[in-house]
């Protein structure tokens, strides 16, 4: 059945046949046709942000929390480049979104028409995919279209951009709920053959480890559910990335914490020494694997991954097994309890006892102090106040996010979003607004530095409008704490234009923008204002001031390896490790 | 190492050897594409974007009613690096397929070039005579020059541009490479 309307309602149409209940944008000349459709229903929810990287963010928080499309709606030119780097964030985290961009009129593209850009040109290297659309009658299959591509396969940003005389244009709605799309069908199941094989390699393993990623995370609930049983079944120790945290419960004795650069000393050291490397839904990225000739260099390594070309991108694996999470680890869990598999408990034994010897060592201890607060101190305060609630954790970055992610102990999926591949400072304030728009009744903390608060300060004002409470949990060191920690690392601690200098008083910032601001400095007192944070019923500003000097380790200094880490009680100059290669090295 | 780890009997992929110590190879991919705006930008952005080289790259649309367009693409790197290309260029998604037909050591390659000579006397006469051993063929003349067609594969236009250019060589235009892979199949 098909229905006559303007380009314009059947944008709103589908996004209502999509399930859509909330998008994030912000209005403009080319979009106006869309917002007046907007304006004669009361379906989808329409968040009005403050700048359009913010909508981009919000939407990332959305899509992340919910497993569902976040979408945003922007206007020509400014509005679609200033959405570019949460599209690119989007694109290096695999979250479906679905952004739609105003553009001038057809007759007028080319000519340098005022606010046109090339979005399509602009945006074909931070989505992965996008559509001009010319004329009215494509745009109902480009928009679904767009959902499913952003969503199926590895997900990913899909931009659509409709120029203003096709909003306005009349045409032919339709909809059908299943789309065979012409060349994109990811494969979903694992080739069995390698399923099969994969299984005999871990009942074989004597030094096994599961080494998972973001990818469980977006492959649905279903798959952080199998995983945990395939853990349980072979008693196999779990380590994940950043972007992969809570698919497993941090609290559980298998799991060795979080790798890499600033990874635990046992996952590191395990991921280095093991003979048999499961990777799920991860990608080698350089954060992760460290200097690459070095890396785990005894292993035989499984690699899952719904995308092919993450397979042998940056690591030789011996086994590659192109599917879904969720599919891959459904079949490896039937296999292994049909053929009756069992895993080697000696040498598993044996492992546990080397794994526990590093884990001896407490790499992620820090001195605590009764004077000031140590970062560390006010994230694990935040973790045992708020670990009881249903509580989702958005982050800036620096060591800020870093120090969340090891100390923030994540016990679900979805309830934790961080810009891992992108690394972008102000994602973490919209991007818990887009969480708490999804679940307005649960606790939404974005731990955050001062100086990425900065960056995107101004959606204070949209989650105040929308009433959406997040608590924002400024870890606050006035120093661009990461950039410190490397220019003490690598340039003679020159704090070359580091320090947070001219900070506002974000408790009357927070009052400005019609929010609650608490400031705490002293230990003694953190927990009582951390309750005060959260039971307000509001919008709050926390201002939490730490050690300015404090280090972020455990690390594993660039162009070194897995087994190189510089400890908390090892090291009293950081500045004498590193070489000079590794100061070419990101 | 643990030994008794099975190695898998299918390779991890169709290359085998070590990442970084293997040679940089000559492969011929052949894409083939939904023929829609922006397409040809894609599989170039995502050679320059990712650091890929592109020694040829033809391009025409082969099946009209359908909308397909073949691509060809000369491209070289080392057997993994030629992998990643095969993988990265799946992902886009108005691609429908893409196969290195180098890999199946059953194709035929094609070039067509034209080549314009000038001279007089003996070196007028030396080309033609060179252009007919080629199988050359002179599609435009003047009492002074010669613009010879001539199609191969892209080894022999190389060696008769070579055999030209001190016969008074002014210009040439190539098409850059077309393939195909033999016996009855489609790719
Ligand atoms: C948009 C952007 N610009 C620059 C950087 C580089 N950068 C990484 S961490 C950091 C400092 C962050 O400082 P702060 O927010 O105070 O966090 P801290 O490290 O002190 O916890 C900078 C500048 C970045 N990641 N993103
Ligand atoms: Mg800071």
């Amino acid at each position: 059945m098909s229905r006559q309307m303007t380009g314009a309602e059947m944008i709103v149409e589908a996004l209502k046949d999509q399930g859509v209940d909330t998008i994030f944008g912000y209005p403009g000349g080319a979009v106006l046709p869309i917002y007046d459709a907007l304006f004669h229903q009361n379906k989808v929810r329409h968040v009005l942000v403050r700048h359009e990287q913010g909508a981009g963010h919000a939407a990332e928080g959305y899509a992340r929390s919910t497993g569902k499309v976040g979408v945003l709606l922007v206007t020509s030119g400014p509005g679609a480049t200033n959405a570019v780097t949460a599209l690119t964030d989007a694109l290096m985290d695999s979250i479906p979104l679905v952004c739609i961009t105003g553009q001038v009129p057809t007759h007028l593209i080319g000519s340098d028409a005022f606010q046109e850009c090339d979005t399509v040109g602009i945006t074909r290297h931070c989505t992965k995919h996008n559509y001009l659309v010319k004329r009215i009658e494509d745009l109902p299959r480009i928009l679904h279209e767009a959902f499913y591509v952003a969503s199926s396969g590895r997900p990913g940003p899909v931009v659509i951009d409709v120029p203003k005389d096709v909003q306005f244009a009349t045409g032919a709605y339709h909809f059908a709920r299943n789309i065979q799309h012409k060349t994109y069908q990811p494969q979903l199941k694992g080739d069995r053959a390698r399923i099969k094989h994969a299984v005999a390699m871990m009942a074989a393993a004597k030094k096994p480890i599961f080494y998972t990623g973001g990818g469980v995370i977006n492959s649905g609930s279903a798959a952080s559910t199998l995983l945990r049983e395939l853990v349980k079944l072979t008693g196999f120790p779990i380590t994940s990335t950043l972007m992969g945290l809570g698919a497993y419960p941090a609290p559980d004795p298998q799991w060795v914490g979080m790798l890499g650069m600033h990874g635990t000393y046992e996952a590191n050291n395990a991921m280095h020494d093991c003979d048999l490397m499961i990777a799920v839904g991860a990608r080698f990225d350089d954060r992760i694997t460290g200097r690459l000739d070095a890396f785990s260099p005894g292993s035989k390594k499984i690699h899952i991954d719904i995308d092919p070309s993450s397979i042998n991108k940056n690591v030789k694996v011996d086994l590659g097994i192109v599917g879904d999470c969720a599919h891959v680890l459904e079949d490896m869990v039937t296999l292994w309890r049909s053929e009756s598999m069992v895993a080697d408990k000696a040498a598993l034994a044996s492992w546990w006892k080397q794994i526990d010897k590093w884990r001896a060592r407490k790499s992620l201890g820090f001195q605590n102090s009764k004077e000031t607060i140590k970062p560390q101190y006010a994230i694990q305060r935040l973790y045992e106040l708020t670990k009881d609630r249903k509580t989702y954790i958005t982050t800036e970055v620096g060591q800020h996010q870093m120090w969340a992610a090891q100390h923030y102990h994540f016990k679900e999926p979805n309830r934790w979003m961080t810009s891992g591949g992108l690394g972008t400072m102000g994602y973490g304030l919209p991007a818990a607004i887009g969480a708490q728009m999804a679940h307005p009744d649960a606790l939404v903390v974005d731990v955050a530095g001062e100086a990425s608060i900065l960056m995107n300060i101004q959606e204070l004002s949209t989650a105040v409008q929308f009433r959406c409470p997040v608590k924002i949990f400024i870890l606050n060191n006035e120093y661009m704490g990461m950039v410190r920690q490397w220019q003490e690392l690598l340039h003679g601690g020159r704090y070359s234009q580091s320090y947070s200098e001219a900070l506002p008083d974000f408790v009357k910032l927070a009052e400005a923008y019609g929010a609650h601001g608490i400031r705490c400095s002293d230990p003694a007192k953190l927990d009582d204002a951390i309750k005060e944070m959260i039971d307000h019923p509001g919008v709050v500003i926390f201002d939490c001031l730490v050690d300015k000097a404090e280090n972020c380790l455990p690390m594993i200094p660039s162009g070194k390896a897995h087994n190189d880490m510089i400890l908390p009680d090892e090291i009293d100059d950081i500045g004498s490790v590193i070489d000079d290669k590794g100061k070419m090295l990101v | 190492m643990n030994a008794a780890i099975p190695t898998p009997a299918f390779p991890p992929s169709p290359y085998s050897s070590a990442i970084g110590k293997s040679n940089v190879e000559s492969h011929t991919l052949s894409v083939l594409v939904d023929n829609e705006p922006g397409v040809l930008a894609r599989v170039v952005g995502l050679f320059s974007g990712r650091g890929y080289n592109i020694e040829s790259l033809t391009v025409a649309e082969v099946a009209h009613g359908e909308h397909l367009s073949r691509i060809t693409i000369v491209t070289s790197g080392t057997p993994e690096v030629i992998e990643q290309i095969t993988h990265q260029l799946e992902r886009i998604v108005p691609i429908h397929k893409v196969i290195d037909l180098s890999l199946t050591k059953r194709s035929i390659e094609r070039e067509l070039a034209m080549v314009k000579v000038r001279g007089t006397g003996e070196a007028r006469v030396e080309a033609l005579r060179l252009a007919e051993a080629f199988r050359a063929k002179v599609i435009d003349a003047t009492t002074e020059s010669f613009i010879f067609e001539l199609t191969g594969a892209t080894a022999k236009i190389d060696d008769f541009v070579e055999l030209m250019r001190p016969l008074g060589l002014v210009e040439v235009s190539r098409t850059g490479v077309a393939a195909i892979s033999r016996g009855p199949e489609p790719i």
